[in-house]
């Protein structure tokens, strides 16, 4: 249940701060929620994980289906030297996945450090 | 313990992956950045179904504008001020091309390297070099003195700033994330650098270096020969037989030019790697309504340009109380450039004139800051450039300029081959202008004389400007300042001591090539020389010869003319030069030196019918057969220096066919026989035998696939996947469809001066500049097939027509 509130708050936060601030902001979304929900590291690195993976795949593959993936097309020839555009999907659900995933450890990690050092 | 060195380890790990992510320093591009949902762009993939409805204060406006959208995207602005109209253009300009409009005024004042990075520093220099920002400083200058072109510059600009401002960073055009570079602020001196790029192209084109080295490899006479100023096929703009005007004085050459001009003998080591594209040109004309159908003129344009993405045009009307007008305008200044209002239709093209010149200049030492001038030491002016460059330090280029012009080469600026000398550029391009004034006037024109007075305005570039009315008249005005030369001056390097070699200022304004409800009841130009050799004046420049003849002929021939058939004419396929070399090929082929292979290829071309039609395999054939015959002829004689020289034009070894059959360059001179006509054309076949076989190899035979006509995106071999290759159309140089590999007819347009005002347009291109929308490219497929729309000429209160999809609104 934790893991689930969890994610759904990390994915939340992210897209507000999304709005406001640069892309990267989606690693403080992960680290704040990994601070202050408590989960074990693994789990939290998980959670920012999918978090991540789900926000930012589905508001790429959305805006490109919209779009009938005409600039997708383009891109992904562009960046991954084929034409793919669910790729570049899957790549840009990627990177929002490892930054959540390794943000999310680091604030798990860092609640549990605070916790033994009181 | 463990768990505080986990923390550490992954904190870094995550800091520094966004850093790598984040920034170019390690990877070529950003990709988180790049690809962030909410930032990057995914952004610019807009929605099929994307509404452009708005609603918007602009605290600039005096009055209300309304702008409707049709379903190709474009707006109709609706006016109550003519200057209300100028600001909502700039803001629309910039809404859907803005990084176009920055790249090529950035472009035009040498500040690519900025952007790209110390790749483009040569090409910065030359532009810098060149003038292009002192020459659109002079031009600014002029605005600023005309407080009403001012003004529409001033509406332009702030338009174009309210919707940069109102950019946020994950609205940038794509271009801009995937460079990572800004938009700046516009200004009046950009709009003037986008004239002064659209100059370059189109008038910055001469070939004196070329020339002066051809004089010295071949002499006198065989250069004479192989560049004469008059070809025998010219059909002039201007009928053959009207008679001119005998000006009042003759210039005379310097009593010195024929030792130190016509038969100098410095020797030269220059090329301009950074020149225009020869084949900018255009074809205009206009039919009267005693030649149609209607009883009503009709006039047509298609401006041959670089096919690019996006297009250098923007398709747009504008009402205002003054005027309703409807074209293509230019994203970067203001107003329609070509196109027709209510009561005249206007279009251009390249008048071809050189307008160029160069001076050898002799400085007194390395700081170039003194130069020799009329028996005595001038100081020089001089300007240093700053070339900033993306992640390297600037770099600073000192130009000297003289009572010529700027010194575009010295020992600053030597090309690979390397020259001692220093030159300086006198071009029109650097005079003070005021060309934005006449398309103001024109867009509000209601007659020839309103048409005739505009185009004074214009020095620069020169424009054969057509023109009919609804009232019947038809006209043409070969128009801009022409240098007054004598005859020779200006066609090599000249000497710059003194002011025995400047220009006699420019052919009086009243004595350029025109011509007004002509007896042929038409008036058509193709690049062509305006004039025969019955012109009093020496008007050298880089001219076309073959499209010139098929539009004359075929508008003297055509009667009862209706649009259709002007369609046709834009898309017309006849190979003139082909209809009339080929024959002269094949009488002289030695059939009995050719294998199987050799004959099937002859065998075609026996059987072409001389159209450039996509499927036809005889353009192949043939141009491969003339470029070797070419070879054959010429290289013998040009190849002896390692300089570089330029080829002569085809017409040139073509007319010397037609005029005498042992021309006397088809004697090679590196082999003791004389050849003759017959050996040289059968060993040209030969030699493009070989040539077809590996093409054909390639499947490449069939003319479009030869061809493979291609729109690249303005960052070219940057952005492959921005272009559209392989569009399968005919066409080609020489021909009136002028559609060459990338180059060709970037607007066609068609006005039956009707009332009202009917047209029928088309562009290679799309509304949008934004790769992501289905706005992009959506017009291609239509031009390459040789098909148009019907343009809307909306009136005001059509507001609720069925035509209008998306409206702006916009409010002070």
């Amino acid at each position: 249940m934790k893991f689930l509130v969890s994610i759904i708050l990390t994915a939340l936060l992210a897209f507000a701060l999304g709005l406001y601030l640069p892309w990267w902001s989606i690693a403080i979304a992960s680290f704040a929620v990994a601070v202050f929900i408590h989960l074990k590291p693994g789990f939290s690195f998980l959670s920012g994980l999918i978090a991540l993976f789900l926000l930012w795949g589905t508001m790429a593959w959305a805006r490109s289906a919209a779009n009938q993936d005409i600039l997708a097309n383009k891109m992904s020839v562009l960046v991954l030297k084929t034409e793919n555009s669910l790729l570049l999907v899957l790549v840009t659900a990627l990177i929002g996945a490892l930054i959540g995933g390794l943000a999310a450890l680091s604030g798990s990690l860092l609640r549990s450090v605070m916790k033994s050092n009181n | 313990m463990v768990r505080v060195l986990l923390l550490v380890l992954s904190s870094i790990l995550t800091i520094v992956l966004i850093y790598i992510l984040g920034s170019t320093k390690l990877a070529p591009v950003a990709l988180g950045k790049l690809l962030s949902p909410q930032e990057g762009i995914w952004q610019n993939a807009e929605a099929i179904n994307q509404t452009y409805n708005e609603d918007i204060r602009f605290p600039e406006l005096k009055g209300k504008v309304d702008v409707y959208y049709d379903e190709r995207l474009v707006p109709h602005i609706m006016a109550e001020e003519e200057n209300d109209a100028y600001f909502v253009q700039g803001y629309i300009h910039a809404k859907f091309r803005l990084w176009q409009m920055e790249f090529q005024t950035h472009a035009a004042a040498g500040r690519i390297s900025e952007i790209i990075g110390d790749r483009a520093i040569s090409y910065d220099r030359n532009q810098r070099r060149k003038g292009l920002v002192f020459g659109a400083e002079q031009m600014l200058k002029s605005i600023e003195s005309d407080p009403e072109v001012l003004a529409a510059c001033d509406a332009y600009t702030a338009g174009v700033n309210s919707y940069i401002s109102s950019l946020s960073s994950s609205e940038l055009p794509i271009e801009y994330k995937l460079l990572g570079y800004q938009p700046e602020k516009w200004n009046n001196l950009k709009t003037a650098l986008f004239i002064k790029a659209m100059t370059n192209d189109l008038a910055g084109y001469d070939h004196d270096f070329e020339y002066t080295n051809a004089l010295r490899v071949l002499g006198e006479e065989k250069f004479n020969l192989l560049f004469p100023a008059i070809p025998d096929s010219l059909s002039p703009i201007i009928a053959k037989g009207t008679p001119f005007a005998r000006p009042d004085t003759t210039y005379m050459p310097p009593a010195n030019a024929d030792s130190v001009y016509f038969h100098s003998t410095d020797s030269l080591w220059f090329t301009d790697e950074f020149k225009p594209d020869p084949a900018n040109g255009s074809n205009n004309w206009v039919v009267a309504g005693s030649k149609t159908q209607s009883g009503k003129p009709i006039l047509a344009n298609d401006p041959h340009l670089n096919l690019s993405f996006p297009s250098i045009w923007f398709e747009i009307q504008i009402s205002t109380p003054n005027y309703n007008s409807y074209g293509v305008s230019f994203p970067g200044i203001p107003a329609v450039v070509i196109g027709f209002n209510e009561n005249i239709a206007f279009g251009f093209t390249n008048a071809g004139r050189d307008v160029k010149d160069y001076y050898k200049i002799k400085f007194k030492d390395e700081t170039r800051s003194e130069y020799w001038f009329e028996n005595a030491w001038k100081p020089a002016n001089q300007r240093v450039e700053v070339i900033k460059i993306k992640g390297k330090a600037d770099i600073l280029d000192t130009v000297s300029y003289t009572v010529f012009g700027p010194v575009i080469y010295d020992e600053s600026n030597r090309d690979k081959l390397n020259t001692e000398g220093a030159y300086a550029l006198r071009w029109v391009a650097h005079d003070p202008s005021n060309a934005l004034r006449m398309w103001l006037l024109l867009n509000r024109a209601k007659n020839y004389d309103d048409y005739s007075a505009a185009v004074k305005y214009l020095n620069v570039p020169g424009q054969n400007v057509a023109f009919a009315d609804r009232s019947g008249d038809i006209a043409m005005w070969a128009q801009a300042n022409f240098p007054l030369r004598w005859k020779g001056q200006g066609q090599f390097l000249m000497p710059g001591t003194d002011s025995s070699y400047m220009w006699h200022g420019y052919i009086p304004q009243q004595e350029n090539p025109h011509a007004h409800n002509p007896v042929e009841g038409f008036v058509g130009s193709a690049n062509q020389r305006p004039v025969d050799s019955t012109y009093p004046y020496f008007i050298p420049g880089s001219y076309d010869v073959y499209r010139g003849i098929t539009l004359n002929k075929a508008l003297a021939e055509m009667q009862n003319i209706t649009v259709d058939d002007m369609k046709k004419l834009q898309n017309n396929n006849f190979n003139v030069f082909a209809s009339q070399a080929l024959p002269i090929l094949l009488m002289n082929i030695e059939t009995g030196r050719l294998d199987s292979k050799d004959k099937e290829y002859l065998d075609i071309l026996s059987h072409w019918n001389f159209y450039n039609d996509p499927e036809e395999k005889g353009p192949v054939c043939f141009n491969t057969w003339w470029d070797s015959l070419q070879a054959v002829v010429f290289d013998d004689d040009l190849n002896r220096s390692p300089l570089p020289v330029i080829r002569p034009e085809r017409f040139v070894l073509l007319e010397g066919l037609l005029r005498d059959s042992i021309y006397r360059f088809v004697d090679n001179i590196n082999t003791p026989e004389v050849e003759s006509l017959s050996t040289m054309v059968t060993s040209a076949f030969m030699r493009a035998s070989t040539v077809l076989k590996k093409i054909e190899s390639e499947g490449k035979l069939e003319w479009a696939k030869s061809k493979n006509t291609t729109i690249y995106h303005l960052l070219r071999d940057g952005a492959l996947p921005f272009a559209k290759a392989g569009i399968m159309n005919g066409g080609g140089y020489g021909i009136l469809n002028a559609t060459q590999h990338t180059h060709g007819p970037s607007w066609r347009m068609v006005v039956h001066m009707t009332t009202p005002v009917a047209a029928e347009v088309v562009y290679p291109g799309g509304q949008s500049g934004n790769p992501g929308s289905p706005y992009y490219d959506n017009f291609v497929n239509t031009w390459a097939e040789g098909k148009y729309y019907t343009a809307w000429i909306m009136k005001p209160g059509d507001a609720n027509d069925s035509r209008v999809k998306w409206h702006l609104h916009c409010r002070p």
